[in-house]
This record gives structure tokens, C-alpha cells and sequence, in this order.
């Protein structure tokens, strides 16, 4: 399977970094499958990250890649953009990465509408410094930092896209690969700012300390939990309650940023010739 | 607007810096609205759609920095303005373009400090700042322009310097020199030297991003032009990936700093008059050396041998370029607006040779000419 | 060849058009051949408050830009005549709009109390000309520019439509300053409009 897909790989920065069990590697597959989908060219494809450990993922691929700072991804992707709107460009972010430290470039990069796609893998913890909670961290949740629990309301990944005007908005999680896939292919192709959260498992940091089982029960409880959006049509409030919806969440038309820019350049420069 | 050809045209100074960086090839602009900078985004909102450059104002301060590197590592000459409190926030990202090597420029209109301090006056606060204001070694260059003119000419400079050596450049006014307005004759476009970015002369399969070519500068190859590569603050090897061999820590830290090391007689800058026979040196840079030649001139009718030591690069401190006026003469006096900040880089090189005095003014006023005339006759 | 230079300041509070005037004396100058620094300093405040602009013109190079001992001052307020008054030098002229300055503080300088807001008014029809017809009287009572480099300086600078209007306006001004050079001599020229 992984040999369909190796040529987007840099192989000798293999092994990655990741825990065993970690679900970032099962995602990071999903996002270049989407890629070859999309048959996208490697040289006119952009990977940029902000810091974490799914933000490593962009040391692994072949494309040009950008390592950045915390938080900052979207805010240097935009740069790339808008310079050279002919790239194709993802953004890996992890949690922490796009909600709390970046989470005002997130709302902004969605507000924009900027053609972006933001791949947000949520182990709803910071994993790489061993486990402080973060903004997606449920409720009542053990943490380093919260070791009585949490107390603070997470975010909604989903409706703060929505509500910041993303226009694609899906969901999937490292159990339903193929449904990740997809919603990654959908959201390149939306023409504007695309957001998917991929809800991702980290045994080490949060599932040890939170008694969520082995990675195999990680797992589980991702496939336990998810319903499809249109499964959850016919449910009631009582069946979907402590779940969550998976699929496309969210689709809106509006003016992509780097093509309404276009037409100020156009509009400045028919001011000069006057 | 008028511009009558024979005299110039009345200019103020961040226009001057909007108009070096059209000028300087700049195509990119992304910036978060801060006095007293904020014309200099004004201008270029206007301007660069005009040529098909670019311009985004930003979420925040920090985004606008975090752009500039996106766009120039896609290939566009890019540049942010600020003043302190933005410049503070911008830190952390300058350091990113120090050590992946990506080159930018960002202008700093100093106002009076700390913290929200006194926006609409001028201040000399963030030298250090400028120099060490990022964690960790890493190069930098800033520049200090006089006046309008200089704005223009040093941003232009500002520029090549980035693309030439691969750095983050800063570019320092103060609040004087950025909202002054005076006449000024620019430099036709055919007297400008422009400098690119050095492009690799290998293929990609034989591309090493960060291979020193001999010259400590890589070439550096565009995102989008079929060179893929990998960029990242981590300390990285040749190829660009993370390091954390001891060894190769050490080689790239080396390399950072010996390329600006290596080219310090190119990018310092420095103006020196009147010090011939000169006993006593003033030192001084940006809008206090206007009040510099003022005093120079005063005491000068008066008899009194002083002469003045304008850097225009503050960083790389012009230490070398100094020393040799010590042997002539007796005291260094350092005016600044700010408590004595450069006036240690002085003593430094001085290194107890002469007498270094401080003359210090931080309550948001320019340093007159009366108070460094009555400082130097005070140490006569 | 000497080096004359003359400080200017204008003053009055922010949304009189101050800086706008200050810049267009300073293009004047250059129209003159002559060098030119302008500053300014201001409050927060977009309107209202103290604001000036300062010129310095000469025939030699400026390096200090502040204005430190003008000749010649212009104040559009009671606030801002009170507060920049004290540094006008003993043999300058200082010209104040009496549409808003009532008290003359106590100066050694000429004093010229012209109704410049009230004429730009009822004269041209807009309060918003206030800043030119300060122009006007300014050039006309101290020739620091010629009155040829001002009218070009203004009309470069206006926006497009409203070229006559302050065509208008200077003339209004240089008009009051002929009035008020005509009055006899003394310390204290009124000109009642």
C-alpha cells in the first residue's frame, strides 16, 4: 500500500518521530493519497507547518516544505499564496498549533477566504512537550497541566471554521482513512479556505494519562464516536449525544482572497494608465 | 505632489523608505497599522498593485513578519514597517528568517518606550534591540539613515544587502526622520544598483540548499521553481533538514555569522567629517546627527576642534572604523535619544583609550545643537 | 552668498488644515529654489487639541529640523496661540485668526489679529479654505515665498474641482494682509474685515 504512494516520500528522513500507536503517520497517509488524487505536480505542491509533532510531517514529504514557527503557519502560507497563487498549498497543524497559539491567523486565514487548505490534527493534546492540554482538550480531562482535570470549555474545531467563514469544512479521524481522503480531496479542490480536522490519537501522552486503553482502543473509540453526518440526520439529539459528526460539515460560495486581489491590481493599475 | 524637475520634490521620510523599496525591486508588502510607520503600508496599499506587487495587512504584528518570509521565500523582495511594540512582537519571526536565511527587510520607525511608551515621539530605544532583540546568535544588519534622501538610498541598500547576503535586514528610523518632510532629489532609476538574490546553478538533484558556495551565502532556490527543499528554524545541515550534531550546530552558527563577518567592509557604512584635526568626536546617527553637524558647525566658528562619526550600519557595529580615529583624538561624546544604549559599543571600542561621554535625552524631544555644544565645552 | 533661514510655525487645533498648509508653504519654497524642512507634532486626537506644523526655508542646507525661535507664527486657536506663543522671536510677527483668538497673550513681537476663519466664510464661502486664506495672509504680510510659488503650490496640491475656490481663498488673503500693512504702524495691527 505505502509503495503507492512512496515517491511523495522523503524516505531517508525515515523513521519518523512519532510514538507507536500515534495515529499523525495514518493521517499524514490519507493527506498525500488525496494528493495523488489530485495529481498534483510535487514542484508547484507547498507543505508548511507550524510546530509540534504533527508539524514534523513536513520534513517527511517531498514537496517544497516549510518547517515554521508556533502558531505561525497559516500567517507564512498566506505570504506563499498570495505571492504565488499558482501553488497548491497545505497546511499541518496540530491543535495547540491552530487554535490557541495560531488561533487568531486560523480565524483570519477562514475570514480571508484565502485558498489554503489547513489539515488540523487534533490528539486534543501537546503532545511533544508531553502532554499540557489544549484548547480542544475535553472537558474535565487529565493533563500534565490540568492534573485535576480540566476546566476550561474546548473549542469546536468545526463551528469556529464555520462561524470565521471557512468554505469547506469537514471531519474525519485516523479510523476512517478513506472518508479523510476524501474531505482532503474536496477541500483542495474548493476554491477558498479549507478546513479538515482529522481527529488523530496520542496513547503516550493523552490516552495513558486519561485511561482511553491502548492505541487499538484509541481507535475503537474514534470509530464508536464518529457518525456520519448523514447518519445523523435520522438520529435524535439523545442517540447523538457524546458523539460526533464526521464527513463534509460545511460547503459556502464566496470570493477567494488571491482572485479578489487580482482584480485590485487590475483596478490600480487601470488608475495608472489614466 | 508638484515635482518641479530643477529642485526636487518636498518628500517625507517613509514615503522616501515606500519609494527605495519600489525602487529596490520590493514587490510584497504585509503589515499591521502602527504609528508612526503606518504611512509607509499607506503608500505601498496603493503602489504595489500598481507594478503587480502585492500588499496584505495583517491580523496582527506578528503575522505581517510571518507573510514577508512566506512571500520572499516564494520569491518576492518583501518588507514589513513597524515601530517598537510590533518590532517586539516581530522577534521571534526574525529570528526564523536569520537562521532558514531568508531575505527581508523591516523598517522600525522608533517612538518612545518601553512598552506602548510615547507613540508619536522619537526615540533611539531599540539599537540593542535591533541587534539582539531575536534569541540565540544570530546575524542581522541595521541601518540608520539622516534624512529623506538617505531614507531612500539606505532602504535601497537595505534590500541588496538582504538578497546579497540572505538576512533579515532593519532598517531604523526614528520618528523625526520618518514623518520630516523635505526636499529631496532622488537618483534616477539608471543610477540605482539593484541586487537579486543569488539563484542555484545546479539542477535540483545536485541543489543543497544551505551548501556554502565558498562565499557563505547559498544560492537560494524559489518555492515553486522546481527545487523542492526543505525549510525550517531547527538548526539544519547542507540539505536543510534538522541537526542536532554538536559538530554541525556549530558549523552552521559559524557559517551565519562569518558570512556578514567576511563582507563587513561592504555593508559597513559610515560618514566621518571634520576629524582631521578634530580633539573631540561626536557620535552620532539618525535625527541626532542633524543636531550633530548643527553643533559641529557652531563650534567649529568658535575655534573648537570637533568632528563628527556617523554610522549609517549600526550593526555590525563599524568598531575597526572607529579605532582609527583614536589615536587622534582625546573624547568621544554619544549622543542619543535613549537612555545610553550605543554608547556601550563605543566604550568597547574605545576600550579605555579616550574619554566616552553620554549625552542622553528620552523624554520624546530631539537632542538640540545647544545641549552638544554646552556638552562639549563642558568636557574641553 | 548669506545663509538666510526663517522658522515658521502654524498652529491651531487638529482639522484646520495645518499640516496641509505647512506642506504646501514648504513646496512653495522649493517652487522658490529654496531648501525647506517641515515637522509636526500633534496629539492623539484626529480633531481638536493643539496641533502645528513647523517650516523651516532657507538658501543654505538645514540640518536641525525643529523649529526652535520662529520669525513668523500663525495661530488658529486660543489654545494653540497660548501654548507656542513663548518661544516667538522678539522681532517676529505673529498672526492670529480673531474669528477664535480673542486674547492676545503678551509677546514682543508684531502682532497682526486678522478675522481669517470669518473671511473664509463669508468671503469664499467655506470654512474648510480657512488654512489658504491663512496662506494668503501669511506670504502677503512676510514674503517668505513669492506669492507665484504659493498659488502654484496650492493649486498642485488641492484636490481636482476646487482649483478656484482656492485661487479665491489666497486672494482673500493676500487682500487682508495689504489691509493690515496699510494700517499705521505699531505693535498691535486689527483689521476688522
Amino acid at each position: 500500500m505505502f509503495a503507492q504512494i512512496e515517491e511523495y516520500f522523503r524516505l531517508e528522513k525515515m523513521p519518523h518521530i512519532w510514538c507507536p500507536g500515534c495515529g499523525h503517520g495514518i493521517i499524514l497517509g490519507a493527506m498525500v493519497r488525496a494528493i495523488k488524487e489530485l495529481g498534483y505536480d510535487q514542484d508547484k505542491t507547498v507543505v508548511v507547518s507550524g510546530i509540534g509533532c504533527s508539524s514534523r510531517a513536513s520534513g517527511y514529504l517531498d514537496f517544497n516544505t516549510l518547517h515554521t514557527t508556533h502558531g505561525r503557519a497559516l500567517a507564512f502560507a498566506t505570504g506563499i499564496k498570495l505571492a504565488r497563487p499558482e501553488l497548491n498549498i497545505f497546511v499541518v497543524m496540530g491543535d495547540g498549533d491552530c487554535t490557541a497559539i495560531g488561533g487568531n491567523h486560523f480565524i483570519h486565514a477562514a475570514r480571508r477566504n484565502i485558498d489554503l487548505n489547513a489539515i488540523i490534527f487534533n490528539n486534543n493534546i501537546y503532545g511533544m512537550t508531553g502532554g499540557q492540554y489544549s484548547p480542544t482538550t475535553p472537558y474535565d480531562k487529565k493533563a500534565t497541566t490540568a492534573p485535576y482535570g480540566t476546566i476550561e470549555r474546548s473549542f469546536d474545531l468545526v463551528e469556529l471554521a464555520k462561524a470565521s467563514g471557512a468554505t469547506f469544512v469537514g471531519r474525519a479521524t485516523a479510523y476512517h482513512t478513506k472518508l479523510l481522503t476524501q474531505l482532503i480531496v474536496q477541500g483542495a479542490k474548493n476554491k477558498g479556505f479549507s478546513v479538515i480536522e482529522a481527529i488523530s490519537q496520542c496513547p503516550t501522552s493523552y490516552g495513558r494519562r486519561n485511561k482511553m486503553g491502548d492505541p487499538v482502543e484509541m481507535i475503537k473509540w474514534q470509530k464508536e464516536h464518529a457518525v456520519n453526518v448523514k447518519a445523523a440526520k435520522n438520529m435524535t439529539e439523545e442517540q447523538l449525544a457524546g458523539k460526533f459528526k464526521i464527513g463534509v460539515l460545511h460547503q459556502s460560495e464566496a470570493p477567494e482572497y488571491t482572485a479578489m486581489y487580482d482584480e485590485i491590481i487590475a483596478r490600480a493599475q487601470q488608475k495608472v494608465k489614466k | 505632489m508638484t515635482e518641479v524637475r530643477e529642485f526636487g520634490r518636498l518628500m517625507q521620510g517613509n514615503e522616501a523608505c515606500a519609494e527605495g523599496a519600489l525602487a529596490a525591486g520590493a514587490r510584497f508588502f504585509a503589515g499591521y497599522p502602527i504609528t508612526p510607520s503606518t504611512e509607509i503600508a499607506e503608500i505601498l496599499a496603493e503602489k504595489l498593485p500598481q507594478v503587480g506587487g502585492k500588499f496584505i495587512q495583517m491580523e496582527d504584528e506578528i503575522g505581517g513578519m510571518a507573510a514577508v518570509i512566506g512571500a520572499s521565500l516564494a520569491g518576492l523582495k518583501s518588507l514589513t514597517a513597524t515601530s517598537g511594540p510590533g518590532f517586539s512582537l516581530k522577534q521571534e519571526n526574525i529570528g526564523f528568517a536569520a537562521m532558514a536565511e531568508i531575505p527581508c527587510v523591516i523598517v522600525n520607525v522608533q517612538r518612545g518606550g518601553p512598552s506602548t511608551g510615547v507613540p508619536t515621539a522619537p526615540a533611539q530605544g531599540d539599537v540593542m534591540q535591533a541587534r539582539w532583540g531575536t534569541h540565540g546568535d544570530h546575524p542581522v544588519i541595521a541601518l540608520a539613515p539622516v534624512s529623506v534622501k538617505e531614507t531612500y538610498e539606505l532602504t535601497i541598500k537595505a534590500f541588496n544587502f538582504a538578497e546579497k547576503f540572505r538576512v533579515p535586514v532593519i532598517l531604523l528610523l526614528d520618528e523625526i526622520i520618518g514623518h520630516m518632510r523635505e526636499r529631496v532629489q532622488l537618483p534616477s532609476p539608471s543610477e540605482i544598483e539593484v541586487i537579486d538574490r543569488k539563484k542555484p546553478t545546479v539542477g535540483p538533484d545536485k541543489y543543497y540548499p544551505y551548501q556554502d558556495d565558498g562565499t557563505g551565502v547559498p544560492p537560494m532556490a524559489n518555492f515553486g521553481d522546481g527545487y523542492r527543499y526543505h525549510v525550517t528554524g531547527l538548526v539544519h545541515d547542507e540539505t536543510g533538514f534538522p541537526s542536532n550534531k554538536p559538530e554541525m550546530v556549530k558549523k552552521v552558527l559559524d557559517r551565519l555569522h562569518n558570512k556578514l563577518a567576511k563582507h563587513a567592509h561592504e555593508i559597513i557604512m559610515v560618514e566621518e567629517s571634520n576629524l582631521e584635526d578634530a580633539e573631540i568626536m561626536i557620535f552620532a546617527y539618525g535625527s541626532v546627527a542633524r543636531s550633530a553637524n548643527r553643533a559641529i558647525r557652531n563650534l567649529r566658528e568658535q575655534g573648537v576642534k570637533v568632528g563628527l562619526f556617523r554610522p549609517k550600519t549600526i550593526w555590525p557595529f563599524p568598531g575597526e572604523q572607529l579605532r582609527k580615529h583614536l589615536d587622534n583624538v582625546k573624547t568621544i561624546v554619544v549622543p542619543e535619544l535613549n537612555m545610553g544604549q550605543l554608547v556601550g559599543e563605543v566604550e568597547r571600542a574605545a576600550a579605555g583609550t579616550v574619554s566616552v561621554i553620554p549625552l542622553n535625552r528620552y523624554d520624546g524631544e530631539l537632542i538640540t545643537p545647544a545641549e552638544i555644544v554646552a556638552k562639549v565645552r563642558e568636557v574641553l | 552668498m548669506r545663509n538666510i533661514t526663517k522658522e515658521i510655525r502654524l498652529s491651531g487645533s487638529g482639522g484646520q488644515g495645518l499640516i496641509l498648509a505647512g506642506i504646501i508653504l514648504a513646496e512653495a519654497a522649493i517652487h522658490d529654489g529654496l531648501n525647506t524642512v517641515q515637522t509636526q507634532s500633534y496629539g492623539p486626537e484626529a480633531r481638536g487639541g493643539a496641533s502645528k506644523a513647523e517650516v523651516i526655508i532657507s538658501n543654505g542646507d538645514i540640518d536641525y529640523p525643529k523649529v526652535t525661535r520662529p520669525q513668523v507664527m500663525l495661530a488658529m486657536t486660543q489654545e494653540a496661540c497660548d501654548k507656542y506663543v513663548g518661544s516667538l522671536s522678539d522681532d517676529g510677527i505673529l498672526i492670529v485668526d480673531s474669528t477664535y483668538v480673542t486674547e492676545i497673550p503678551s509677546t514682543r513681537a508684531k502682532v497682526y489679529a486678522l478675522p481669517i476663519t470669518r473671511l473664509a466664510i463669508e468671503k469664499v464661502g467655506k470654512t474648510l479654505v480657512a488654512n489658504i486664506v491663512a496662506l494668503g495672509a501669511v506670504v502677503g504680510l512676510t514674503n517668505i515665498v513669492s506669492r507665484e510659488a504659493l498659488t502654484d503650490a496650492v493649486l498642485a496640491r488641492v484636490p481636482k474641482g476646487t482649483e478656484e475656490l482656492n485661487k479665491k481663498a489666497l486672494a482673500v488673503g493676500f487682500e487682508c494682509a495689504a489691509k493690515a500693512a496699510k494700517q499705521p504702524a505699531g505693535k498691535q495691527v486689527v483689521v476688522a474685515g
